[in-house]
Order: C-alpha cells, then structure tokens, then sequence
C-alpha cells in the first residue's frame, strides 16, 4: 500500500507544453497507467497534446477532470504562483518538482498555505512513488518495487541508489517521497514519517538526510517519541566543509551547526540505525528489521 | 552571492539606513584624497575581502591624519589577508574602502535570515555587538533576542520596539531604532537577501544609531529578478574553476583531497564524497554534473577535474535514472578521449541498459576500470591511487 497517492489519484501537470513537463506526464501515464488526466498552461485552454487535454486554470482542471493531485513543472520565476494557484483549488496534494525558486516566495507559500487542506511536496524535488501503483514524478520506474518499506529523502539520485539497494535484495517499497533540498519546503522528514508510521501497509523506513538545518534531529525525536516501526538513515555531507553550499541550497553547514557527525550521533541515541556508508543503506535498516 | 561591505552599504544607505559616510578606493593616492573630501578625521580604513575576522588580520586600520590613511591604504593593497573565514591561503586585498570615524559608545548586533524551522524572515538582535555571534549563540543563549515576521504583513513597529527596548536603548534611540530596523528588512525582501547581519550597530557619543559594519548574502534563485546585484559580483573573490563550472550549469566546490569526483544529483555527490573517505582516502571535489549526462557537459567537468593539480584519480559515479547508461558511457568515452584522461578512471554505472554502458566502457580501448555498486567503485579508486 502506500501514503498520500495510490492507483485511484487523478494528476494534471501544471506546465505540460513545455519539453520537460510532457516528457514527465507521459514517463508517468506510461508506469502502471497513473491517471495523468491533463494539464494545464494558461492560454492554450481547449486544446491537447499527445492525448492531454490542456486547461487554462486549474480550477477549470478540477471541474473538468476531478484531479486532486498536481506536479509543478513551471519555471521558478512562477511557481510560487503556480503551487497557490493548485492550493486555491484545493488540491489533495501538489508537487513542485522546479528547481531554484527563490526562497521569501517559498515564505509566502507557506504562509498562503496556513489553514488550507493542501499537502505541498517540493520544490527542487524528484517528486512521489507508490510502487506498483503510481508515479508522479521524474524517478525511473522501473528500479522499484511495491513492497513494504517507506523511503524520505531530500535528494534525487541518492534516493534512487537507496530505493536500489533493496530492490537488489527483493525488497520492495510502499511509498518513496523526494521532499527536495531546498531550506524552506513543503513536507519535511518528520512530516512523512508520521503518515509512514500510520500506513498500516509500511513496516519499515528509510529516511535519507544531508547537512544543514535540524530536520533530520526533529524526525529523530518522533522515531524516539512516538515511533512503532524500525527506521535506518543515511545523512549525506560527512566531507562537506563549513559554509559551502554543496548544490542543495539547504546542505550548508553554518556556525558549526548541522553538521553530518552530529546528526549521526543525535540520530543514533534516538535508536535509528545509521550507514556509515551510502553504499549500506539497505543493510543497516537489515540490521533492526527483516521483511 | 556575497558582495563586499562597500556595496552592502551602499544598498542600504539607498534604503535609508543610517551608515557612515565613505567611499572605495583602489590606490593610496585616491585613498588620500577621498579622506580629505570626507572631512576631518579619524578615519576607518577597511580592507575589502568577502570574509569577516578582517580586523584581527591587519585589514581595519584607524588613521588620525590624511597621510596616515595614505599609509595604510598601501599596507593593504595587494596584501594576502588570512582571517578565520579566508582559509589558509588567505585573499588578496584590491578594493580598500575610507570612511568617516564614527564615537562609538556601545555595539550591538543586529541580523535578518530566513529561519528554516519556522518558514519565515527572523530578526536577531543582541547587545552583545562586534563580537562572534556563533560564541554568544552557544555560551550565551539568553543573550540573543528573536522576532518571527509575518511575511505579509511585514515586521511591525511594536515587534522593533520589543527589540530595542530588550537591548536596552533609552527611548530616544528606540524612536531610531524602530525606522532603521523597518528599513533593513525591507532592503532584506526587495533584494531578496538570504543573510544581512549588521555586526556592529553602534550607538555614538551623539547619541545617534550607526550600521558600522555590514553583510549581505543574496538568494542566488532570486538572482533573475535584480539584474544590478547579479553586476557587484567579484569574481575575484570566487574559485576560478567554481566559475568555469558554473558556465557550463555545473555545480562544481574544490576541496582538498586528491581523487577527484562526477556524480549526478548533489545528495549522490556528497554521499560520493562520504565513500571515498569511508575507505581512507579524500574527494578532490564535489561535481554535481546534473540530470543530463551529455558528452559536452561531461566533457567540461573532465577538464575542470583535471586542471586541479592534486588529483590523481577520478570516479565517476552515475546513477542513470532517466538517461539510458549506454548513452551516459558512450558521453564518458568520447569526453574521456577528447580530453585525454591519463589517471585511473573509475565509472560506477547503474540504470537502464546498464550491460550495454559497461560494454561500451570495456569496448572503448580506453583504461577505465568497471565497478559494481558504490562501494566497489570507492576501493578500486582508493586502491589505484595508494597504488
């Protein structure tokens, strides 16, 4: 099973005429028939693309096609809009796969999100995957497998070569969640081990962090506090020095804060099972846990 | 993006900040001059690094006559400064900035960021000033004051006075307190500033509130919408093959070791890093090479790998997802030849068609040695260069 989408989640793609947001809504139509049911770019309402029928608003989207859930393909300089636009609509969940928006429009997102029923993912992020039954977002489908391990992670390829290692080992996924690198986000680690903990179908975790901010230590002290369920972790950036941005604007480690080693330890103590190695991911949640 | 003080100041002297008047120079002559016109002395003469700790190092000086600030204009210029944030290499000193004196009767610090745990702009304040705010952070907590903005209705004047009665201004300088501090966050919105840290704010013998040092970083996504700030760039101040990197939109940071690295993605990149130390050895770099593997772009972070002297190995580490691995291999090979790469080379392939990208690795006539997962590649790139 899964969290937050399954087989019965209709998608528009907000952003689908440009090269990067049709090669994704067909990459995604084409795993499983995920119900990619349109798209939407301003102005060219009424028309279709390669069997996509195109909106003008997502409003007019919902009404047509009854979708709950949109990825965000627009360039930064309008995806914040685009994110409230989708929360306007009351979307289940919106998913900014975009890369570079600014971050005080992040802020304003944010708050433009308080009290609203919308779930953000994103931005700067590969977006979702419920094995087996649905993908929305730019992952390869084929390295993973319906199965019951939960998988959060901020990074893209880090979470595949996760996502990798225990496909290898016949082990499959219940939901794979890429929240993205950015400092101010929708959906934080800690967020998405609460919904893993209540998935009846998700038996384990693995959470994949990086340096910078504390959002690893905050998902830590649930696993100690209120978590039933065995998670194993990596955090990315041991070699990373102070104050250098490693491509993520969120990996920065500032005024000795942040730091892997620390992490590790904080992470440790709250009895998550932590790789040294990206190379054993699979092999330290195998440590506390057998499917 | 950092800019250096002259130019933050600047920005905020235009949003009605109070800072001392100045002018930057770039010879000691000019710095002579400029010291005249300001009016009479003291005067701060300030080396311009992008790096604080400058004073420790020799780059503020206080000069009493003209030829004083002349003097030490030349000390400065061209002169290596090594400060705590420089680096053992240090930075060499182009720009000198002259400025007015100020009579400094106490300090504060003042600074703006955006505070990832609660999504929003906070202001710092504490009247610990001039001294290293991480050292007041971590001795002395109780000493730092937080205000949380709104960020639509802004940082109100009741949320100033909060913080100015707290660092404990009388009232005539929380009335100039309360303009300045509304000031400086609107510089840090409409420039989108991800820090601006005024270290020190001094309060002078007159009684008036001065922004006696100050530093900005800027959100380099926001970059597209303020054109003028993309131009204070200093490419001085920057790695050179940081800048050769970023024209080809690789996202490439010099470290020390000597087994340099091209991986896709910046988590696999720094878990690349983290692999290469696990088995004893040190990442030259970190080079995320983004999703799409091309022969050009490989091409170009082949060459900016190599014109770093240290390194004696490469590992290329690609995770296909997307892109098909014989596509990605067929892009190493043609880099590899059109660069001519003479040091052991390491691939660590994985995704579609990964069988067909070995093969063309193995078929390729070149010496690139295969390897099965993560840690496979990290020890035959450790091995090959302890030898």
């Amino acid at each position: 099973m899964s969290i937050l989408i399954d087989k019965n989640s209709k998608i528009i793609t907000q952003g689908i005429t440009g090269a990067t947001g049709l090669f994704h809504a067909q990459g995604c139509r084409d795993y499983c028939d995920t119900q990619m049911v349109g798209g939407v770019t301003p102005g060219k309402g009424g028309t279709e693309i390669d069997g996509f029928p195109i909106y003008d608003t997502v409003e007019d989207a919902v009404e047509k096609t009854g979708a709950n859930v949109s990825i965000i393909y627009v360039p930064p300089i309008a995806s914040a809009d685009a994110i409230m636009e989708a929360v306007d609509a009351e979307m289940d969940l919106v998913i900014c796969i975009t890369e570079g928006v600014p971050v005080l429009d992040m802020v304003k997102v944010k708050k433009y999100m308080e009290g609203k029923k919308t779930r953000l993912i994103g931005p700067n992020c590969p977006g979702i995957i419920s094995p087996g039954q649905c993908k929305i977002g730019i992952m390869p489908g084929y390295i993973h497998k319906p199965g019951p391990v939960g998988v959060v992670s901020r990074s893209g390829t880090l979470t595949y070569e996760a996502v990798w290692q225990l496909t290898s080992r016949d082990i499959g996924q219940s939901t794979c969640i890429g929240i993205g690198g950015d400092p101010v986000n929708g959906t934080s680690h800690l967020d998405a081990l609460k919904m893993f903990e209540a998935d009846p179908e998700t038996k384990a975790v693995i959470m994949i962090g990086e340096i910078g901010g504390d959002a690893e230590e905050q998902a830590a002290e649930y696993v100690r506090d209120h978590m039933s369920k065995p998670v194993a972790a990596f955090i990315a950036g041991a070699t990373a020095p102070e104050g250098k941005r490693m491509g993520h604007a969120g990996a920065i480690i500032s005024g000795g804060k942040g730091d892997a080693a620390s992490k590790k330890a904080f992470l440790r103590e709250c009895g998550v099972s932590v790789a040294d190695s990206p190379a054993e991911m699979a092999e330290a949640l195998l440590k506390i846990w057998q499917p | 993006m950092n800019i250096h003080e002259y130019q933050a100041k600047a920005i905020l002297r235009n949003f009605g900040v109070p800072v001392p008047e100045g002018h930057v120079v770039y010879n000691s002559n000019s710095a002579r001059d400029w010291a005249k016109r300001l009016g009479d002395g003291p005067w701060a003469v300030k080396a311009q690094i992008h790096a604080g700790g400058r004073g420790k190092g020799g780059g503020v000086k206080i000069a009493k006559t003209a030829d004083e600030v002349k003097q030490y204009a030349r000390d400065m210029f061209g002169m290596c400064l090594v400060t705590h944030q420089t680096g053992p290499e240090g930075k060499i000193v182009k720009r000198v900035l002259i400025e007015k004196g100020s009579n400094i009767a106490d300090e504060f610090y003042l600074s703006f960021l955006v505070d990832r745990a609660t999504d929003r702009v906070t202001l710092m304040a504490s009247a610990e000033g001039g001294m290293n705010i991480e050292e007041v952070a971590a001795k002395t907590p109780e000493k730092l004051f937080f205000e949380s903005i709104d960020p639509v209705v802004g940082l109100t004047a009741f949320q100033c006075r909060k913080v100015a009665f707290k660092l404990g201004f009388a009232i005539a300088q929380v009335k100039l307190a309360v303009p300045l501090l509304m000031n400086l966050y609107k510089a840090f919105v409409e420039t989108d500033c991800s820090l601006l840290e005024i270290n020190p704010l001094v309060l002078t013998g007159e009684g008036e509130l001065v922004c006696l040092d100050a530093k900005i970083n800027f959100d380099e996504n926001a970059l597209f919408r303020h054109i003028r700030i993309r131009d204070l760039r200093d490419y001085d101040e920057e790695d050179p093959m940081e800048i050769a990197a970023s024209q080809y939109d690789l996202s490439y940071i010099a470290l020390d070791g000597n087994i340099g690295c091209m991986v896709n993605g910046a988590g696999l990149a720094m878990a690349t890093m983290d692999i290469i130390q696990h088995y004893g050895a040190a990442p030259a770099n970190f080079l995320d090479v983004g999703g799409s593997a091309t022969i050009e772009r490989v091409t170009e972070a082949f060459k900016i790998i190599l014109s770093d002297q240290k390194v004696e190995g490469i590992l290329v580490n690609i995770f296909g997802g997307i892109m098909k691995c014989d596509v990605i291999a067929t892009g190493i090979v043609e880099a590899a030849k059109q660069v001519g790469v003479k040091i052991p080379l390491v691939v660590r392939l994985e995704g579609t068609n990964v069988a067909l990208g070995k093969q063309i690795l193995a078929d390729s006539g070149l010496d690139i040695v295969s390897a099965d997962g993560m840690a496979d590649a990290a020890q035959k790139i450790v091995k090959a260069v302890k030898g």
